[in-house]
């Protein structure tokens, strides 16, 4: 057991470069696979949290633009949602990174007039800033179409009383169409945000490299399964640390539904029921 | 291909790109796509077949193959399909040759687990050494073909029971009035009357294996990734074709096959959904 505890401090952050360095080759035990895989866990909750958070006011913008009456807006927005909804992420990570590559590779300067910004755009071909836009891009086409088709959901009656009692312009939206907007999304949301967690495990097998071995969950999973030749082992070991993950997600989303749905009589609150049609991305 | 590209160090233009897009290797590339479509139009009934199998399992009155039923289609919604992808072939893989190797070789007594080696005599391995190249590549891509099935099986499922408990109650309840017995209900009532509420989420579906056919990357099959990546690599001067990075172009070729066939099963589909709802009782219907 205690060399249990010394194999958490040697590879427990061994995904972000902390402890030790090597991989352990032979003799795996089940407590490095489960410590090992579990450090990897760290990309992933890294990636899908900020995309999600990034992700959640860009989905907000793309929604309001595909539903403007203005083509100079809405045209650009239904071309952004096509794109991202409309090819496979495993692509996209792909052609993201080969252009990302293209780029100069020291960076550029940007004049802005009073102050002169490098661009670091070898960053771009690390997994942590490269893959994390493609992620955000992705997951704010997909929140877009599930806003915008709850923003089209929204009932005359709220916006007709709105204007009865003089709201306008921001004040409108901001307290009339927005929550209304998120209540009716959010189930859907919650779904998309499950499956933000389930798409980051792609991002170390397209043109990201690991730098270092340093890896995601998958990343590892795979790595022992090669290594031992035992795929019985590492993939569960994943798969229980997504299920976790999935109900902690289940958990913290089914909390907002409550608070936004908070002023509808009991009757007309919808619970977070994971209706089977919502189900797929 | 032609004539004219015996020699491609004099070739420029047109010409140059006439004899590139044609080299045997393009060709390899080009097959690939028909791989894809051929792996769409397999994936897509077995999927059917194991989501049908999974719902009726759920539904099922013995507990026991209700709640394998049940969990069957619970597990897509907790780990990420990749996992599978990675995982059911070796699984499969190792289970067939471990199954032939006590069929086949049952006197030898050694383990088959040694340390980090899996090991089976000579006879048991899937596909035989002495096997020729394709039947290897028609073994892995069955492996593939399985692992797809099996993913989509389970969320295939959950769209058909969903649809199957979106059925009316009273059309069952009306069913055993008239003294049907469960399996006719069954087949009588239940199934015809489920595809219209099924059909939203199987379009979903539908697009969703479209998106996921790249992951035969994964798997170790020589599909348009694996083209794309080989061809658009930098080719120094040792090449007959040299040319510097070029992977950017190939996958954004990638990118506009998979936005034109999304955009046109897109147009199909809403052709089809528009079909089905005439006359029906629902918003969509009594608008047309």
């Amino acid at each position: 057991m205690s060399s249990c505890f010394q194999t958490l401090s040697d590879y427990g952050l061994r995904s972000i470069g902390y402890g030790e360095r090597l991989l352990p080759k032979s003799d795996i035990t089940l407590c490095e696979q489960f410590v090992l895989i579990g450090s990897g866990m760290i990309w992933n909750i890294y990636f899908a949290v900020l995309a999600l958070l990034l992700g959640f006011f860009f989905a907000t913008v793309l929604a309001l633009g595909k539903n403007s009456n203005l083509s100079l807006f809405s045209a650009p927005c239904r071309l952004f949602i096509f794109i991202f909804r409309g090819s496979p992420l495993f692509i996209q990570f792909f052609f993201a990174y080969d252009l990302f590559v293209l780029l100069p590779r020291l960076g550029f300067d940007i004049d802005l007039g009073f102050l002169v910004v490098t661009v670091e755009t070898r960053w771009l071909t690390k997994a942590w800033l490269g893959a994390l836009i493609v992620l955000f891009f992705n997951t704010s086409a997909y929140a877009g179409e599930i806003f915008y088709g709850a923003l089209r959901a929204v009932p005359s009656q709220d916006l007709e009383s709105a204007d009865a009692f003089g709201f306008t312009g921001i004040k409108k939206f901001r307290r009339i169409i927005w929550p209304t907007m998120l209540r009716l999304a959010w189930p859907s949301y919650t779904n998309e945000a499950i499956f933000m967690f389930h798409a980051t495990t792609l991002v170390f097998f397209t043109g990201f490299p690991a730098w270092q071995q340093k890896g995601d969950a998958i990343y590892y999973a795979s790595y022992f399964a090669d290594k031992t030749f035992n795929p019985f082992v590492p993939y569960p070991i994943v798969g229980f640390y997504f299920v976790l993950l999935t109900l902690l997600i289940i958990g913290l989303f089914g909390f907002i539904n409550r608070r936004l749905n908070k002023h509808l009589p009991t009757n007309e609150r919808k619970r977070l029921r994971f209706n089977k049609y919502n189900l797929i991305r | 291909m032609f004539s004219y590209c015996a020699d491609p160090k004099t070739l420029e233009g047109l010409m140059w790109l006439s004899c590139y897009v044609t080299t045997a290797k393009h060709m390899s590339f080009y097959f690939s796509f028909l791989v894809v479509m051929g792996l769409l139009s397999l994936a897509a009934p077995l999927a059917m077949a194991f989501g049908f199998a999974g719902a009726t399992a759920s539904r099922s009155t013995f507990r026991i193959i209700r709640s394998l039923g049940k969990g069957y289609l619970a597990m897509i919604r907790g780990i990420p399909d990749i996992v599978f992808f990675l995982f059911i072939p070796i699984a499969l893989d190792q289970a067939f040759e471990y199954l032939r190797h006590k069929v086949l070789c049952s006197d030898v007594t050694e383990p088959i687990r040694q340390g980090n080696d899996f090991v089976v005599c000579t006879a048991a391995k899937l596909p035989l050494n002495t096997a020729s190249e394709w039947v290897h590549d028609i073994y892995g891509f069955s492996l593939a073909l399985l692992a797809f099935g099996f993913v989509f099986g389970a969320f295939a499922g959950n769209v058909l029971s969903g649809a199957m408990a979106a059925v009316p109650k009273s059309q069952i309840e009306t069913g055993e009035a008239y003294g049907f017995s469960q399996s006719q209900i069954f087949r009588r009532i239940l199934i015809p009357q489920m595809w219209i509420y099924a059909l939203p989420g199987l379009s979903n579906l539908w697009m969703i294996l479209i998106k996921a056919t790249p992951l035969l990357f994964l798997l170790g099959i020589e599909d348009i990734v694996y083209w794309a990546k080989e061809l658009g690599g930098i080719k120094t001067g040792v090449y007959e074709y040299p040319h510097p990075d070029w992977r950017a172009w190939y996958f954004g070729v990638l990118m506009i096959f998979y936005l034109s066939l999304t955009y046109l099963s897109q147009s199909v589909l809403d052709k089809i959904s528009a079909r089905l709802s005439q006359g029906q009782a629902t918003m969509a219907g009594k608008a047309g």
